[in-house]
Parts: structure tokens; sequence; C-alpha cells
């Protein structure tokens, strides 16, 4: 299937101000890289401060001014300009933002979605209310205020500004978390069907099962990088299937698989090692580990950036032991790091 | 220790959200609560913890106050919300005691983020260090309210697993207030729906 959007070897530093004039060039994203392909979700999950949120105002050409962008963002075949992005910005590309916060809390939810309609005043306000009907928004919405809606009915109403839009590509930014399980479904299936109607949709979550309720593939950020892009059926079982360290380990560490730990936390973009991001956290780790950082690199119909999957991937399928390794950690404290 | 909740009744302007609520837990237990959302989980969490005034019904507990410092604690979903942003987060933690270097190892914090103020650290560091102030021998009662919602799996098992090792010693009662079903499953010891133990329902 041909890609609607591709991200190579994306990275972002941001110029700061240290001390007086003293400057420093911080690089938050590096060597990163996804692709979408048309009609499908790909949830990008990574914890917090690595680097999901950013590839989303990067694609969208809404970083702050003192940030600068390398690599390529490709388009349908055509790349992705900072020209570009002004014209396809809430129109062909949308951005779903997190929360009510998004809103604009003095402007009836109603007129808040025309806007996001070029064409005139009437034809805008007929778009809305087709678009509220199919999302279950009475007419007496129109006119009421954000804080009048409950979180499932601000949820729809954040979709339905992409949804008027006609987009082929949706960024939805973590769309998820807080809402109880109906209101979670209500906006999994929201997203479902604007996928069934041949939007390319981006899930942009911390929230892995979330994720795998809806998404074709997962894309596993790591302290500003990607270290995996694996298939929704490889998270199963004790994640034999499953190509890096890190998705092992965020895969056993949900309740449901033992609620396994693990030491350390992700690296600072201050102090990033040299070889692998995840060395010092990884039980494979040994001395090719610290040399450079390693390719994206094709595995099982996956991709991954470690010099080790594919001896880790084999070695997963003759005996199940060796990945369970990560079970006693928080038990035993500090594990013994080779290196 | 215990902490008991007795006849909860709570409104907001005249739409009543707890009727006649009644709750106990004592240390070393942990429970935990479910109820869709708008059925009062976080405001009946505020009432026991304290900090919601205008409820009719009592909150006891033989925990006693030691210097000022409540025995019972709550934990918000935004830690960022719960810290000073103008203090360290040495000097955050500080404020209420100074817990042992293991403990900050357990939770898997860097030396280097005692020094460093919460704009310059990601929510799930923030939260790590906001458990660790919650974590001070005097608490004998850790309310969490949707504590990990905005954590990533790692993080999240990281945190309740050095919580529920001082709960199983007996140190806290813990009540976990969340949407996360197999979560809860793990972490609880017995689970209560919100929405049958109170007696107003919609």
């Amino acid at each position: 299937m041909e890609s609607v959007l591709t991200v190579e070897n994306l990275s972002i530093s941001f110029t700061q101000y240290v001390k007086g004039l003293e400057k420093r060039e911080l690089t938050v994203i590096s060597e990163l890289d996804l692709d979408l392909k048309k009609g499908e979700i790909v949830a990008i999950v990574g914890s917090s401060g690595s680097g999901k949120s950013l590839l989303a105002h990067a694609i969208l050409g809404i970083l702050p001014e003192n940030a600068t962008v390398e690599g390529k963002i490709t388009y349908k075949g055509e790349e992705l300009t900072e020209q570009r992005k002004k014209e396809l910005r809430g129109k062909e590309i949308c951005l779903i933002p997190q929360s009510v916060n998004y809103t604009d809390p003095l402007m009836k939810v109603g007129k808040f979605v025309q806007l996001s309609v070029s064409e005139s005043k009437e034809e805008a306000k007929k778009r809305q209310r087709k678009v509220f009907e199919e999302y279950g928004l009475s007419k007496e919405v129109d006119d009421m205020y954000p804080f009048q809606l409950s979180g499932g009915m601000i949820r729809r109403v954040l979709v339905s500004t992409a949804a008027i839009a006609d987009s082929q590509v949706i960024i939805a930014d973590e769309p998820t978390p807080g809402l109880d399980e109906k209101a979670l479904n209500e906006t999994l299936k929201l997203f479902t069907d604007l996928r069934d109607k041949g939007c390319s949709i981006i899930m942009i979550t911390h929230d892995i099962q979330a994720a795998l309720k809806i998404a074709d593939r997962i894309a596993i950020f790591y302290a500003g990088s990607t270290l995996e892009i694996a298939n929704r059926e490889d998270f199963c079982g004790n994640g034999e299937h499953l190509r890096h360290p890190y998705t092992k380990a965020l895969w056993m560490a949900l309740p449901e698989n033992g609620f396994h730990t693990l030491t350390g936390s992700q690296p600072s973009p201050l102090q990033l090692p040299k070889g692998c991001l995840f060395s010092d956290r990884c039980h494979h780790c040994d001395e090719h580990c610290h040399v450079k950082r390693p390719d994206l690199e094709s595995v099982h119909s996956g991709k991954v950036r470690c010099v080790k999957a594919t001896i880790i991937h084999e070695h997963a399928h003759e005996h199940d032991g060796i990945i369970h390794t990560h079970k006693h950690v928080h038990n035993e404290g500090e594990e013994e790091h080779v290196s | 220790m215990y902490l008991k909740a007795k006849d909860i009744t709570f409104k907001y302007g005249n739409k009543k959200i707890l009727d006649k609520v009644n709750f106990e837990i004592e240390t070393g237990q942990r429970i935990g609560i479910v109820a869709p959302s708008g059925f009062g989980k976080t405001t009946f969490a505020r009432i026991i913890a304290g900090y919601e005034k205008g409820y009719s019904g009592t909150v006891e507990t033989d925990a006693q106050r030691q210097e000022g410092y409540n025995p019972v604690q709550l934990m918000f979903q935004h830690p960022e919300r719960a810290v000073n942003p103008k203090w360290n987060m040495e000097r955050t933690v500080n404020e209420s005691w100074q817990p042992p270097k293991e403990l900050y190892d357990e939770m898997g914090i860097k030396d280097e983020w005692l020094k460093r103020y919460p704009n310059e650290l990601s929510g799930g560091e923030i939260q790590r260090f906001c458990v660790i102030r919650a974590l001070n021998p005097k608490t004998k009662f850790l309310i969490a309210d949707e504590m990990t919602t905005m954590l990533d799996a790692i993080t999240t098992a990281q945190i309740w697993n050095v919580v529920i090792k001082r709960a199983e010693r007996g140190d806290i009662g813990l009540l976990v207030i969340s949407h996360e079903k197999s979560m809860l499953d793990y972490v609880c010891t017995k689970v209560v729906d919100l929405s049958v133990i109170n007696k107003y329902s919609k």
C-alpha cells in the first residue's frame, strides 16, 4: 500500500540561552522515522519526553521559532515544505488536540467547529450540523459552551473539527487518558470510523493498551528516536514477537502481563548515550551496543533499531526464558550493566 | 489504624453527587474505587483527604496529626500542578521529609534531578518525586486519584511496585481511584464500585 506520509531521519533541536548570551543547542529528536499508509492507524507510543508531540508539531509546521528541523517529511510523494504545511494544515492534515483546554471557553462549540470550514458561513453552518448529527450531538449542543459538555462530548466536538475539514491525515494527540471505559470505547470508535472512510491517522499516546485496541501498527518512541515499528499482532504472549528489548519491557510492564518494572529512566537530551539510547537499562547490552546508534532495520515484517534484535528474536522463539529476566528486577534493586 | 467515612453526602449547588456513602479502610489494605465519570470519585477522595468542606457526615481516623502533618495524603493526576514551580525537586521533597537514598534509587530518580525545577522534568519524573514526598513515614493513608493515568506503562509499574511494598509492610493503607481496571486488579486487594455504595444514582 502506498504511503501517505513518511518521516525520514528527522531531528529537531532547540537553541536555548543558558546564561546571558551563552547559547546551547539541545537536540530533542534524532534519527526519527515513521511512515503512514492510506487508511491505516499508526500509534506512536512513548513516555513523556520521548518526542511524540514534537513530531506532530513538526509535521504541522507549528514548532517555535528557536527550533531547527532536519530530515525529510514527505506527503503524497512530495516534500512537505514549510509553505505546503501552512497550506495543508487544518485542511488535509489536521490535529485533534488533547483536551477541553484547546477549545475557546467563550465560544459556542457549534461556532468553534464552523471555523474549520473555509467556505461561506451558511455552508459552514450546514456542514457543522451534519457532522454533529453524525456524532450524536443534538441541536441544543450547537449553542453550548465547552464547560457545559461532558468529557465524551467534548471529545466528539474536537473530532468534528477534523471530520468537517475532510482531512486525509489526522493526528490525534493523547486522545484517551482519564476517560472511563464507555467514553474510551466511544472515542476509539470515532477514529476507526474515520479510518474506514479512508483517513490515515496518527494516534499519539502513552497508553499502549488504548493503542492496541485500534492501531494497525505501533511505533515505539524513546528519548527522541524510533526504537521499533511493530504490528499490532506482535503484542501477545510474553512479547516473543517484539523486536526491541524496550518494547518487550513496555509490554511486560502492563498489569495483565505481571507489572514488571525496569530500573532507571529514559535518558535526558542533555546526556544521551553515544550508542543505543536504551543501553543503560538493557539486559542484552554488551560492548557492540556502545559503539554507535544502531540503524533502523527491517526484522520480521517490522523495523527495529537494535544491533542484537535478530539474535534476541530468535532466542525468544527457541527458549522462552531469556526474556523473563525483567521479571525480578524490581525486587533485586539495581541490576548490573555490562559495559 | 483506620480511616472511616460515615454517611458522606455532598452537593454541588442543588445537585447531589454523594449520598450517604460509607467506607472504611485500614493500614495494610489496598482498596480500589471505580465508577463512571461524574459519580463523585474525586470529590469523595478530596473529602476524606480533608480538602473539601461543606459535606455532611463524618470522616474519622485514629491516625494522629504530627507537627501539623496530615496522616492522610492525596496524590493528584497532574503532578505539575502539585508542586511549586519555583522550588527545585530536593526542596519540594524535603518540605515533607528527608527520604533515604535507596528510596530515590528504587523510584529510578537520578541524583542530578534533585537540583532541577519542575519545568525541566517530564510529568512522569515529577510524579516520582510527588510519591516519595507522600511516603513520609508519618503518612498512614495514601489516596491516589488517577495517580498514574498520564504515565507510560513502565513508569506506572515502577511507581506502584514501590507503593505496594509499603502497603504490604503494613505501613500505609492505600485507596486507589482509577478507570484502569487491570491496574486496579493488580494493585488492590479489593475493588469497590462507588456507583453501588453511593445511594444517589443517576
